[in-house]
């Protein structure tokens, strides 16, 4: 985010120092260059004032109940006990589900596009999985209440449980009421989906034709060119699709809200219902009028806000990773 | 030239003052506010401003003083009232009912339940639909042996506080957890948002319960039960049903009464159990009295032609002998001298 912007501040101090030299374009470089670090300054002191505000609000509730706020099941406005472990747990169980299901599907739908679709299929498709993005996150919770839950609870949910037996692995058990951790992953997974996808096809048609070329004049098939020499090529750019289709995940509100279930709990089933700190937020905010209330979801704010840092901290360093390696490979 | 144009200005920067009032909170009042606020625009010419953010961010805003007039479903707590700079005045407006809907394969009447029957199925100690305790209400219906999924609010609001505010009155276990308030930590059930969301998931699901508002449910047609009020009647919940609890409710009212009042469970022939007010919440001295008389205006106005109007969209009016109780107290509110 700030590589970008922090390049730009470069070359205008760059500029500035060649100005010098040329009186005249002096002070319009000068004025250019203080502008552009002021609109660089911005956005990272709006984020620390964003993240000063909710850090002072949820100080009190931080204090009093210190690492136990992270780890405490009990969620009890009545009581003024507040634990977030389970929307925590949640919000990264619903996002995992979400990029397991989606991931490889947006990388076999923008594969589709950019190697095996005839030129004529590519525009409507493409188009039309970019559309997904565009859906109102309401309009995809209202669908899964009157589309999904009812096609998950039968028989979806019973098919997985009792006749592949996946039961037994405790992921899949319970009573199939619909709104559960699954729905939430399912439908965050189709929203995310246009994400990854589009960015990894606009990746995949920036892979040289060359690359493709010199794979399949040694003889590979084509698969053997896509997985060897496409996918490859591509890696970083792709890892990037999902670390930005994960920053959706977590921070979904509505649609989630409305299917997740709202229960403040941990179970193992993903047939149970479950919460997420956006979904949290969005139920009791507009209510809460006590003060201890109030400053334990501004603490809940704030670790939603500090877990998407620590995410995308772990996700530069992964695509950062990923480069440095295939680009090794590639040199 | 330059007197001229400031007095013109001044006229009408103090037209446009002081045309407005601004209030905010309750949602579940929203609806026959903003018809009172167009009726009474068009009689008399004052603008109000109503933003429906909810209960709890009209208190905020009115102890802010950053609104002149907030509205809430549940009343003031003394802690909240504590925080005030002068005090606040309670005027019940309309009221509503919380009623309890349902999805019983085969059962198409209206079931009858009590008051300690619903509170150990949402305690999660009744789990079954032919359980002995609501078969014996109930002889002659046909209850299947299905499991009962308990349904209730995930976001915060007035509607569970006083539902939550009966049970903790008629079950004592119930008032010692989870107790009473707008968002509570539920022993059993899944969560759903809004009166929409939870009727959406027992229309869906087969043997599920939930509560929604009376006018929600009226509205979309669901089923809802018979409750059993404190005379031992069952009550279908009506209109008149819910002001009658408000009528025997407040017959026992004391002459200084602050209308802090909660009127479930209220003794009375015919009162529904779970009924409520929602309130306007007045500060007893008017900081601005061009505004303060304004509101007077309309509180008036609210208390003599509102409430003819109130159950055209399904809201239960107050019962009469309160509306002169409540209008001799608009004498109290007082305008700041400047």
């Amino acid at each position: 985010m700030t590589a970008p912007d922090g390049r730009a501040v470069v070359e205008a101090r760059e500029g500035d120092g060649a100005a010098l030299r040329i009186h005249g374009a002096a002070i319009g470089d000068r004025i250019y260059s203080s502008a552009i670090t002021f609109f660089a300054l911005c956005v990272p002191l709006l984020l620390l004032a964003i993240a000063w505000e909710i850090g002072v609000a949820g100080w009190p509730t931080l204090h009093k109940f210190g690492f136990g706020f992270l780890t405490s099941s009990e969620w009890d406005p009545v009581k003024g006990e507040f634990g977030a472990a389970p929307a925590i747990y949640g919000t990264i169980v619903s996002s995992i589900i979400a990029l397991v299901l989606a991931t490889p599907l947006a990388i076999g739908v923008s594969l589709f596009l950019s190697e095996l679709a005839p030129r004529w299929l590519r525009q409507p498709v493409g188009f039309l999985v970019d559309l997904l993005a565009a859906i109102p996150s309401v309009v995809y919770g209202l669908w899964g209440i009157f589309v999904l839950l009812p096609v998950l609870r039968d028989p979806v949910m019973p098919f997985l449980r009792d006749t592949l037996h996946l039961g037994k692995t405790g992921l899949f058990t319970g009573p199939a009421y619909g709104p559960s951790m699954l729905a939430a992953g399912i439908i965050l997974a189709i929203m995310v989906l246009p994400y990854i996808a589009s960015v990894s096809r606009e990746v995949l048609l920036a892979v040289p034709r060359s690359q493709r070329e010199a794979a399949l004049a040694l003889g590979a098939t084509r698969w053997e060119a896509i997985w060897g020499a496409v996918l490859p090529y591509a890696r970083s750019g792709i890892v990037g699709g999902v670390i930005l289709g994960l920053g959706r995940a977590l921070g979904e509100t509505m649609a989630v809200t409305m299917l997740i279930g709202n229960r403040p709990e941990i179970a193992a089933s993903l047939f149970a219902p479950g919460y997420t700190m956006a979904s949290l937020l969005a139920n009791e905010f507009s209510e809460a009028s006590s003060d201890a209330h109030l400053s334990a979801l501004m603490a809940v704010a704030f670790v939603l806000f500090v877990i998407t840092l620590i995410v995308n901290a772990i996700a530069r360093w992964l695509v950062w990773q990923v480069s440095r390696n295939s680009s090794g490979k590639t040199a | 030239m330059l007197a001229v144009a400031s007095a013109l200005a001044g006229t009408f920067a103090g037209n446009l003052m002081a045309q407005d009032l601004n209030g905010a909170g309750a949602t579940f009042p929203y609806p026959i506010y903003s018809k009172w606020f167009a009726d009474y625009a068009t009689s008399s010419g004052v603008k109000i401003n109503y933003q429906s953010i909810g209960s709890g961010g009209g208190i905020r805003q009115l102890t802010e003083g950053t609104v002149d007039f907030g509205a809430s479903d549940a009343p003031m707590s003394d802690a909240e009232m504590a925080k005030l700079k002068s005090p606040v005045l309670h005027f019940p407006t309309v009221l509503g009912a919380v009623v309890i809907t349902y999805n019983i394969p085969g059962v198409t009447k209206a079931i009858k339940l009590t008051g300690p029957v619903v509170a150990d199925i949402f305690a999660g100690k009744i789990t079954k639909w032919n359980d002995e305790k609501i078969a014996s209400l109930n002889k002659g219906l046909k209850l299947p042996a299905s499991d009962i999924l308990v349904v209730h609010r995930s976001d915060g609001s007035g509607t569970t506080y006083i539902f939550s505010d009966y049970l903790s009155s008629v079950s004592p276990s119930w008032a010692q957890a989870p107790g009473k308030g707008k968002e509570l930590a539920w022993p059993v059930g899944l969560g759903g948002k809004g009166n929409e969301g939870v009727a959406g998931q027992v229309k869906q699901t087969p043997g599920a319960i939930g509560y929604v508002e009376l006018a929600y449910a009226k509205q979309n047609s669901l089923p809802f039960a018979d409750l059993q009020n404190a005379n031992g009647e069952f009550v279908t919940p009506t209109i008149e049903s819910v002001t009658t609890a408000a009528a025997a409710a407040s017959a026992k009212l004391p002459e200084n009464t602050d209308y802090r009042i909660s009127i479930v469970n209220a003794a009375g022939k015919g009162a529904y159990p779970i009924s409520s007010f929602t309130f306007l919440l007045v500060y007893q001295t008017q900081p601005d009295a061009a505004k303060g008389k304004k509101l007077v205006d309309f509180l008036r106005w609210y208390l003599r032609n509102g409430e003819k109007t109130a159950a055209s969209l399904d809201y239960a009016p107050l019962p009469a002998s309160m509306v002169a109780q409540l209008e001799k107290r608009l004498g109290t509110i007082q305008m700041a001298s400047r």
